[in-house]
């Protein structure tokens, strides 16, 4: 029985250049209070374009139509939950977007002086103490715009360091069920990677790591808790058999916010670690971006971050670009300023306890998901969960469906799919998030349409492998994407 | 719900992580205040910046309107708070924004592909020159001392440890523009690809075309950056280069201290597989409508992981739409006739002033400082509330006597006369306002 949506009007809509006619307009231009310019006489006729043949030509009310339109298409966050696992998809607090555009912030330009950037250089260093206590580390840079690139920039640090100590080694060891970005981070970085497979229980297999970490191996990628939602308990075991041959530990901060107020990977043996401040620190995700991934270090890499650095120099901020080891820039100016300020918005509103509430609340909210759904779907891995839990599709499979198709009849019972097929040591894995903001109705619905399509897949998989029904839009051919790739409109 | 979950209390569900790893103390964080304070509290941070200032500042991130429209669309719920589309059923609106961004980088700048945006301008560099050298199998980059100074920071951290060796060539000292002989000198039968940027850090309209030769000559491919997407509204597409990468941020995007932007990257459809970055796809569905879908992901992490064209994971997807709105409000008359307001208010103010080179220019330009250092210029027209240009010595110690300056379609006219009067006082003076 589906009762949480029913289907409604959606209007349809063309492309916008499908749309276009010659001469409409929605733009305003100032009147020109200098004299006007002949473009070729000032440029060269031969720099001068003729036109841009093809760009959009619609009214504003064509204009704020088709946007809003082609919006309602979408899911999001603010229509109901969204089980992404290690996505952590929380509600975004609009305050967030309010003070992120008050003017004297939004429209601060990177290269105005100093003395004028107060302010801004006010709210970065909040936000590198607050993430400091909040990893337990020493140190933090916020120049990385995106978890991959603070998984970069930390691999970068670890590299700097260990040429300084006389050999920068060769490999990376990353457990079977990381995210793809780390294997993909380490090859840009110059090192080999080496796989390690997950023990019994999923988790880090200590023995394995004993053995594998020779004086090649320069530092260890691992995810805390893991992919599974899994806290890793031999991690400072793990720590320290890296740490007496030399090598260094990892730790991507994606699934920090089971951690915030609990836990600190600078107190379990973590050198470097990044964030994903649109996960944990709620800064939206936009549709798949923008994102900021600061990374926190232990002292001793402290020479290594990238420049500029902020220093407080008697009453004001300034900005120390002396850092004679340093990895260089990895972004130009100062990171993504607007996230920074979104995530701190979120830390002031919640303040530590209430950091700590959230962490809480969101190990509640999956471990309840666990106990409900456990009787309808195979957990491969009992082990204790915390933010998240993973069941996969094998009891499913018997009767021809895979994660894939229960993830899509998801979305007839009005909710965004769990994240489907991760991690990949889990076959065919169901990985759900509810994360703390999803209250216990939305949950209950949730529980009730995963329970709901378990009973289908016995009775009905033929409604379930041709999901979704309900949408405006059927089951999309990726395949014929794939193999013919059209990736721009083109005039007939 | 602790019933459900077996436990007496919520504290019981971390007794499985190890006692010493646990953190036995509050978090010295202050407790939570409410939203009136929180805004309070940053709007007395902004109080600390620059307020009610006239910028002559450009260098990579530009003071342009931001039509109404943008916000408006940008803060529906359904574009904000959704996830990347993987989910294509659920996410043609996100998914057909991308597909209509992809065209209009392609319009713009006379490629056959673009994706669907990457990090920034500075990222989206050495993205582009690790294709060159995927595509061309050799591994050395040439890049002009005119292009942004902080970009080829980027690009030098990126390549230290891929064995792409990056060398710099110079620029022609009384144009500003690439010096081509410079350039043929450097270049070699290794060279993957020659990076040049325009308009360049100077303003310049470089010599694309004629680089281009050059780099095609030897077997390298040509790399163009650009920072001022309004350019591309007056000036000849690009066509001449292999791959463009650049920056979007005049595209509706504010400065925000310099992030986040947006940048992208688009090429020749011979060079598609190995863009980094998310791309989208038409296709239909199974009742035969057209979708779109994210598409050619064997390239990325995910998928291919440590074999990857790129470890990026996301897109800037909101950043992007912002600029797919600004591009749709201008739309093909009013993207041209801005890109000529801004040509015509920097000559206004370039003609009264020394320019330090004779190539043209766009929006923004190298003046010359006599008399007094820029730094000297610049306090004194801080006292009339302008930030005068960017003074050039920390990047460019041949031009420390000069400043970039760069006006736009906002820059008034009596701001442009009060910089003309300071720069033609060649004396440290006190401004009148």
């Amino acid at each position: 029985m589906i009762n949480k949506v029913r289907p409604h009007i959606s209007q349809n809509e063309a492309l916008l250049f499908e749309r276009s006619s010659p001469g409409k307009r929605a733009y305003q231009l100032p009147r020109l209070d200098v004299p006007e310019v002949d473009a070729g006489a000032l440029l060269g006729a031969a720099n001068v374009r003729s036109g841009i043949e093809g760009f959009p030509e619609v009214s504003e009310v064509e204009a704020i139509r088709h946007f809003t339109r082609l919006s309602t298409w979408n899911y999001a966050i603010d229509y109901g939950m969204y089980p992404l696992g290690s996505c952590t998809m929380k509600y975004n607090p609009r305050i967030n977007e309010l003070v992120a555009r008050i003017d004297g912030l939004a429209w601060a330009h990177p290269y105005q002086p100093e003395a004028l950037s107060q302010g801004c250089m006010e709210v970065m260093a909040r936000v590198e103490s607050a993430l400091a206590e909040i990893t337990g580390m020493d140190a933090v840079t916020l120049q990385p715009a995106a978890g991959a690139h603070g998984e970069l920039t930390g691999i970068l640090l670890i590299r700097a360091l260990l040429e300084r100590r006389g050999n920068p080694r060769k490999k990376i060891l990353i457990p079977d069920s990381a995210h793809g970005t780390n294997p993909a981070t380490a090859a840009i970085a110059g090192y080999a990677v080496e796989n390690i497979k997950s023990g019994e229980n999923g988790a880090l297999d200590v023995n394995a790591l004993e053995q594998l970490v020779t004086e090649d191996v320069a530092a260890l990628m691992v995810t805390n808790p893991n992919t599974l939602g899994v806290f890793e308990h031999n991690i400072i075991q793990a720590s320290e058999i890296l740490h007496r041959k030399g090598a260094l530990l990892y730790m991507d901060g994606a699934n920090m916010n089971a951690l915030v107020g609990i836990a600190r990977p600078g107190d379990f043996g973590v050198d470097v670690m990044h964030l994903n401040l649109h996960k944990t620190f709620s800064t939206p995700h936009g549709g798949g971006g923008p994102g900021a991934g600061p990374v926190a270090v232990k002292k001793q890499f402290e020479p290594f971050l990238p420049i500029p650095r902020i220093r407080r120099a008697a009453k004001k901020l300034i900005y120390d670009y002396k850092l004679k080891y340093s990895i260089g820039r990895v972004r130009a100016f100062y990171g993504n300023f607007g996230v920074l300020v979104r995530a701190l918005a979120y830390i002031l509103a919640h303040g530590g306890p209430g950091l700590r509430n959230a962490t809480v609340d969101a190990v509640l909210n999956a471990v309840y998901i666990r106990k409900k759904l456990e009787p309808y779907y195979d957990l491969p891995y009992p082990s204790p969960n915390m933010h998240e839990v993973v069941f996969s599709d094998k009891r499913q499979e018997a009767h021809g469906l895979h994660t894939g198709d229960l993830a899509k009849r998801l979305i007839d019972y009005g909710f965004h799919p769990y994240t489907v097929s991760f991690p990949l040591i889990v076959h065919g894995a169901l990985m759900i998030e509810p994360t703390e903001t999803e209250g216990k109705l939305e949950i209950d619905q949730f529980v009730e349409a995963m329970i709901s399509i378990a009973h289908e897949a016995e009775t009905d998989p033929q409604t379930v492998k041709t999901a979704p029904h309900g949408t405006r839009t059927s089951r999309v051919d990726e395949v014929s994407a794939a193999r013919k790739p059209v990736l721009r409109w083109k005039p007939i | 719900m602790l019933d459900a979950c077996g436990v007496a209390s919520a504290e019981e569900l971390f007794a499985h992580l190890p006692e010493a790893a646990r953190l036995n103390r509050p978090l010295a964080l202050d407790p939570g205040i409410s939203e009136y304070e929180i805004v309070d509290y940053f709007k007395k941070r902004a109080a600390h910046n620059a307020n009610g200032y006239t910028s002559f500042l450009g260098a990579g991130v530009y003071h342009h309107y931001r039509p109404v429209l943008v916000d408006a669309v940008v803060s529906r719920g359904e574009f904000l708070t959704s996830y990347t589309p993987y989910q294509a059923e659920i996410a043609q609106g996100t998914l057909t924004t991308i597909f209509e961004f992809q065209t209009m980088m392609c319009q713009l700048t006379g490629m056959d592909v673009a994706n669907a945006s990457m990090y920034d301008g500075s990222t989206a560099l050495p993205e582009a020159a690790m294709m060159a050298v995927r595509a061309t199998g050799k591994g050395r980059v040439l890049v002009a001392r005119n292009v942004h100074p902080e970009y080829r920071e980027v690009l030098r951290t990126y390549a230290r440890h891929q064995g792409m060796p990056v060398v710099e060539f110079g620029y022609v000292a009384e144009t500003g523009a690439v010096d081509l002989e410079d350039l043929e000198r450097h270049i070699d039968p290794l060279t993957a690809a020659v990076i040049v940027q325009s308009p360049n850090f100077f303003g310049v309209i470089d010599q694309v075309k004629a680089a281009a030769e050059v780099a095609h000559k030897h077997g390298a491919l040509l790399i163009m950056v650009f920072t001022e997407a309004v350019s591309l509204g007056i000036l000849e597409p690009p066509a001449d280069a292999d791959i463009v990468a650049g920056e979007l941020q005049s595209f509706a995007i504010s400065p925000c201290y310099g992030g986040p932007f947006a940048g992208v990257i688009a090429t020749k459809e011979k060079f598609m597989r190995q863009l980094p970055g998310r791309l989208v796809g038409q296709t239909v569905d199974s009742r035969g409508n057209r979708a779109f879908c994210l598409t050619l992901s064997t390239r990325e992490q995910h998928i291919r992981r440590e074999k990857a064209t790129s470890n990026i994971c996301t897109n800037q997807a909101l950043i992007a739409l912002m600029a797919t709105v600004f591009m749709t409000v201008y739309g093909k008359q009013g993207l041209r006739e801005l890109a000529l307001q801004n040509l015509a208010k920097a000559n206004y103010l370039a003609d009264k002033s020394q320019r330090r080179f004779t190539a043209p220019c766009f929006n923004e330009f190298v003046a010359r400082v006599e008399g007094q250092s820029p730094d000297e210029l610049n306090k004194a027209l801080l006292k009339t509330r302008i930030i005068g240009g960017l003074p050039l010595a920390k990047h460019y110690p041949e031009l420390s006597d000069c400043v970039l300056l760069c006006s736009t379609e906002m820059t008034p006219r009596e701001s442009m006369d009060l910089v003309a009067t300071a720069l033609a006082s060649k004396k440290p003076v006190e401004v009148q306002a």
